[in-house]
């Protein structure tokens, strides 16, 4: 059984159809790659996963259970967690703060101390604990969140563009955190634009193109495929 | 074992990263403090320390505002209704009660419960329909001055629950004051030496319980709404909850301000919930620090205090001082002038978590 599907999936904004017809289905333990051009509706899908905005019509079902019309936060009480494109840290609270208010939802008080310290290991945050999280690199940021969301043990982790703004060293790093993750059983569901990030990842990729899916396969298969890249080049319509 | 190890665990509360102020030095300074609170009244006149408990009745509902604003980021500029529903509810309750057996002190309870009930109403409305930002102050102050407008037209001698006359612009007096029940006779609560040293306990009380509370696990989810209310709800809370839970906490204190208030003076106009007084504990908060519970109460205590001498010289006046004070904060000091002033004493110190 799929751990996320979507059945006829649908948004419009005004006469604006962002969202057409989509059917995707993640297997569980997979990594998924969303890539499209801009505007292909990879944001807006992701935002209908997780409650930020309801869609005109479709489903949404996440490990068997219908959550089309779940608020944001049950859905990520299900096991769903989200890494945003521009990191969603607490600026002003320090980086240790930062991951307590994240595990203390379901880490009991006597164990926290222990888990944060473990999972500031795993960011390479240790060193900059008591720092304000509003101070640190970009990249640092961007680890901070992808702490934070993995801190609720989600199931499926969504990846908002995670390594937008990286160097190419933090980058291969941020792919690395990542795998170490999937290993663990973590499925991840990505929309990301840098191909060898995308590369050195996805188990499949999906291409949307105008808000519906365009074409699906491994990386290499995808690569191959004439039309994605005329679709990237804009020479094929809708 | 088990719950004496949680009840130190939740001792500790009261100093974290949501509070400034920690270890052996802040906590002598906080005894030298109270030491000095606790002595002034030996030294001054009676009627003097009767009249200084004023300052005291507005702390509560600063801190409330500290809370809902400074940690929770929610503006209200409504506070003045919560506490003219509770000034108005105790002064209703007791003119039909009376002042025997604690019935002040139920009645006391009763108000304070009726405006977190109020706030809980309204707070509903507010954030489960994801009002916020600026259309909250809107919401709020209207609400206030909806009231006040409302309590100036009870002139008539039909307004009037049970033997309590509402009394229009003119305002509500003649309730009793706060009474203690005690062996050979009951303690009245006049404005002043022993009503000093009932509202310094309750105020030391409340500060150290909010010290806790915002330390606590609901404190880090506040303060994380403040910080990025998206990101709280995708680490899984409910915000509107912890918001309402914020703003009817807050909203209690403003009460307990309100019927501290209207025991202290025995009077209560519908003038405490009109506009300037809606915006006089904006002014205090944010010129403290609205982001902390001690910058709240010291920064609100000395303004209050220059509010009144400069009341002297012509209410007017002081208002126009107090604008000027708050836009002169906004442009130099936005995180308010206590918090300014340590942060100027403590140049060249890392400021991180709990450093300040």
């Amino acid at each position: 059984m799929a751990l996320l599907e979507t059945h006829q999936l649908n948004k419009h904004f005004g006469g604006l159809y962002v969202t057409g017809n989509v059917d995707f289905a993640l297997q569980p333990g997979e990594m998924h790659c969303l890539i499209g051009p801009n505007g292909a509706g990879k944001s807006t899908f992701f935002k209908l996963i997780l409650g930020e905005h309801l869609p005109d019509s479709g489903k949404i079902f996440y490990d068997g259970k219908d959550i089309t019309r779940d608020k944001p936060f049950e859905r990520i009480r299900r096991g769903i967690s989200v890494k945003f494109q521009v990191p969603g840290i607490f600026k002003e609270l320090s980086v240790r703060q930062n991951l307590t208010i994240a595990l203390q939802h379901h880490v009991a008080p006597r164990l926290l101390k222990e888990e944060i310290d473990r999972l500031l290991e795993f960011l390479k945050l240790s060193r900059d604990h008591m720092q304000l999280a509003g101070n640190l690199s970009h990249g640092q940021k961007q680890w901070l969140e992808i702490g934070m969301a993995v801190a609720l043990k989600p199931k499926l982790l969504l990846l908002d563009e995670p390594t937008a703004g990286m160097t190419p060293d933090e980058t291969f790093a941020t792919g690395e955190m990542l795998q170490a993750l999937n290993r663990e059983g973590m499925t991840l569901l990505a929309v990301e634009h840098d191909m060898a990030f995308v590369r050195q990842i996805a188990h499949q990729v999906t291409v949307l193109h105008f808000g519906k899916i365009f074409a699906q396969g491994t990386i290499n298969e995808i690569v191959a495929d004439e039309r994605v890249a005329a679709i990237y080049l804009g020479e094929v319509d809708a | 074992m088990n719950s004496a190890f949680r009840f130190t665990s939740f001792l500790k509360l009261v100093e974290g990263p949501q509070t400034l102020g920690k270890g052996p030095k802040f906590w002598s300074g906080f005894a030298l403090v109270l030491l000095a609170a606790c002595a002034y009244p030996m030294f001054a006149d009676s009627y003097d320390v009767g009249n200084n408990v004023y300052f005291f009745n507005w702390l509560f509902m600063a801190m409330g505002l500290s809370l809902i604003w400074g940690y929770g980021g929610s503006l209200s500029f409504g506070q003045t209704a919560f506490f003219g529903i509770a000034g108005y509810s105790y002064g209703v309750l007791t003119i039909n009660l009376g002042d025997a057996y604690g019935l002040t002190l139920i009645s006391l309870l009763l108000a304070v419960g009726i405006s977190a009930l109020a706030a809980a109403i309204l707070g509903y409305f507010l954030f489960f329909g994801r009002i916020s930002g600026v259309f909250l102050g809107i919401v709020t102050l209207s609400v206030t001055l909806v009231l006040e407008r409302f309590m100036a037209q009870t002139a008539a001698p039909f307004w009037a629950i049970g033997k309590a006359r509402l009394n229009g612009f003119n305002g509500m007096g003649a309730m009793p004051s706060l009474t203690i029940p005690w062996p050979g006779g009951s303690i009245v609560l006049y404005p002043d030496v022993t009503l000093y040293y009932v509202t310094l306990g309750l105020l030391a009380l409340c500060y150290l319980g909010l010290r806790i509370l915002v330390n606590s696990r609901f404190g880090n989810v506040i303060v994380a709404i403040r910080e990025n209310p998206l990101r709280a709800e995708m680490l899984g809370y409910d915000v509107r909850k912890y918001q309402l839970g914020t703003f009817v906490i807050g909203s209690a204190l403003a009460g307990l301000s309100g019927v501290l208030y209207t025991s202290w003076g025995n009077y209560i106009t519908p003038a405490s919930m009109g506009m300037t007084a809606a915006s006089l504990p904006i002014v205090w908060v944010a010129v403290g620090g609205r982001t902390d519970l001690t910058t709240t109460l010291v920064g609100s205590l000395g303004v209050l205090i220059v509010f009144q001498s400069l009341t002297i010289y012509g209410s007017q006046y002081a208002l126009v001082v107090m604008g000027v004070l708050l836009v002169v904060t906004v442009l130099v000091a936005p995180r308010g002038v206590v918090i300014a002033l340590i942060s100027l004493f403590s140049r060249g110190k890392p400021k991180s978590e709990g450093e300040l």
